[in-house]
């Protein structure tokens, strides 16, 4: 007990922000309406994006709320609005789909396992770790200097994906007006 | 015990709680007194009277106003969904407060040899906060008028919806072509870089006219109200909501006008800076002594930025009473067939300024050239035979 009390306050802020995250994950997967699903799971986004501001990094805590609760999750609600799921759906009577949850959640669980393994061999030296790493000017002159080719190879693979949604999404002639 | 209030004094814990404190309310009190203003821009526009029975000039008819709706029933529909009923007003009023906390409103206080900043927080991502707390302001719209249970109030968070994210990229566009220029994104730094009448607006006109055009809609203003849209929605998203749920709907469309006007100022009006405030500063600091004459001028810096914050709340209203409303097609091929591209050309005329060395003259020059460009490719346009509207 008297060591719980004397955790600095950056434990316990650490500690509300898991509870909050785990809360909003399990939110996701066990609600029955999808919209409250969605909202479960914006919930979780910024507990995330509070973690990534407890590490210092600033600029991918904004990023993460801009892109994924501020973008994504507005489509997704949108999305999940218009079709108005009302009936259950009978997807676990699906072999195949069951199958393949059942590969990905062990893939995924294998990954962690090895990151896990290496996270605690690997330990970083407290005081020899710049703080600054996770802000806006550190960040950019590495992404724009070593890692310069990677980044502008991603930047294309987006504007194909994007071009490729827009072909998809065109109306071709002869198709009917909505 | 004792350690604790000691670290309380001389922290800037107090100040900043008591900055926060005066911003907030503050925020408030330009809001309400805003539904007074725009009843009486739309009562001068349109050759009335406005509102003139509560007070002097109708002064307290906001008071009256925020009695009424607090009495009202309040009334939740059966099929609603009632949690959400009440967490979309709720969500939509604490994104629009939210937003100030990056703007600075004036320069800072010296108070007992400590500089405090008039600014809730000054963190180095500014406007990227900025950018994702109203990037979340879209939610409480979409949850309330999904949650109502009404095809109404569906169609017009779904308008909500698509309208925002149509509109932010072009925003974040044109803000980036103003973050290219400054090279930081901290709004504090953007400002002081403004010194001394640099204000971007010169720098980057058609940057400013897209920006302004996105707050439009980001704030579901007329001409983009297309979300409570009454003459095809009943009313909107909010057509289920009574009492102060609806009021706080309305009132964060007011928040949201006073903290967008506060971000134009901040990003193209030079925020805090007005001409000549180097001189009134020196002749303060000469007459007063360097703490009191310091404090005085940055009382007059924030006066100058409150000026700018009111002229944009009163340029929402006017545009507002001038202009009908945009029909949704048009909406849409508005924001992404006419913002976007322009802000991408507005961003590799910058770019190309930039690096030339001469900001100013080549930006101007880019503009111009993209304006020669594009008459001369839109006179040679092959023309549509059943064009609708001339469109």
């Amino acid at each position: 007990m008297q060591n719980i009390l004397n955790l600095p306050p950056i434990w316990y802020t650490f500690a509300i922000l898991s509870v909050l995250t785990l809360f909003g994950a399990l939110g996701t997967i066990m609600s029955k309406n999808p919209v409250h699903s969605v909202i479960y799971l914006i919930v979780t986004f910024f507990s995330i994006s509070a973690h990534y501001i407890l590490l210092n990094a600033q600029f991918l805590a904004a990023v993460n709320i801009i892109v994924y609760a501020g973008a994504i999750m507005v489509l997704f609600l949108f999305v999940i609005m218009f079709l108005n799921m009302k009936e259950e759906a009978d997807e676990m009577k699906n072999n195949k789909l069951v199958t393949a949850a059942i590969v990905t959640a062990l893939l995924l669980g294998g990954i962690l396992i090895i990151f896990l393994r290496r996270a605690g061999k690997e330990k970083v030296d407290a005081l020899g770790f710049n703080s600054q790493t996770g802000m806006v000017e550190i960040l950019g002159q590495s992404l724009y200097g070593e890692y310069l080719l990677p980044f502008e190879l991603i930047s294309v693979l987006f504007l194909v994906a994007m071009a490729g949604a827009v072909m998809l999404a065109k109306r071709e002639q002869g198709e009917r007006h909505f | 015990m004792g350690s604790f209030v000691q670290w309380l004094i001389e922290s800037m814990f107090l100040w900043k709680a008591l900055i926060i404190i005066v911003i907030f309310a503050i925020t408030l009190a330009i809001a309400a007194y805003s539904t007074w203003g725009e009843r009486k821009v739309a009562a001068y526009i349109q050759d009335r009277r406005g509102p003139n029975r509560a007070g002097w000039g109708g002064l307290l008819q906001p008071l009256a106003d925020a009695g009424k709706m607090f009495f009202k029933e309040d009334f939740i529909p059966a099929q609603a969904d009632k949690w959400l009923f009440i967490l979309g007003p709720c969500l939509s009023m604490f994104t629009a407060l939210m937003s100030s906390a990056v703007v600075p409103f004036g320069s800072s206080f010296i108070i007992g040899g400590k500089e405090v900043f008039v600014q809730a927080i000054e963190i180095n991502i500014g406007i990227l906060y900025v950018f994702g707390v109203v990037s979340l302001g879209v939610y409480g719209v979409m949850i309330g008028g999904w949650a109502s249970n009404n095809k109404f109030s569906l169609l017009g968070a779904i308008r909500a919806a698509s309208q925002n994210i149509s509109y932010e990229l072009a925003m974040g566009m044109s803000i980036i072509a103003i973050l290219m220029m400054s090279g930081t994104l901290s709004v504090r730094e953007i400002v002081l870089q403004q010194h001394g009448g640099n204000w971007n607006i010169f720098y980057q006109p058609l940057g400013f006219l897209i920006f302004t055009i996105c707050a439009f809609a980001e704030c579901n203003r007329t001409p983009f109200d297309l979300p409570e849209c009454e003459t095809e929605l009943v009313g909107g998203y909010h057509t289920e909501y009574s009492s102060m749920k609806l009021g706080f709907y309305l009132f964060a469309e007011y928040i949201n006008m006073f903290a967008s006007s506060a971000v134009t100022a901040c990003l193209f009006f030079g925020g805090y800076n007005y001409p000549g405030m180097d001189f009134v500063e020196r002749q303060l600091i000469s007459g007063f002594g360097a703490n009191a004459g310091h404090n005085v001028a940055t009382l007059i810096g924030i006066g100058s930025m409150f000026t700018k914050i009111l002229f944009g709340i009163f340029f929402f209203m006017w545009v507002r009473w001038t202009v009908p409303r945009f029909r949704y097609d048009q909406l849409m091929n508005l924001g992404w067939k006419g913002l976007i591209p322009l802000a991408v050309g507005n961003l590799i005329i910058t770019a190309v300024a930039i690096l030339s060395g001469y900001k100013l003259v080549g930006i101007w020059v880019g503009l111009a050239l993209m304006v020669i460009l594009i008459s001369i490719v839109w006179s040679l346009r092959p023309k549509k035979k059943n064009a609708i509207m001339g469109a």
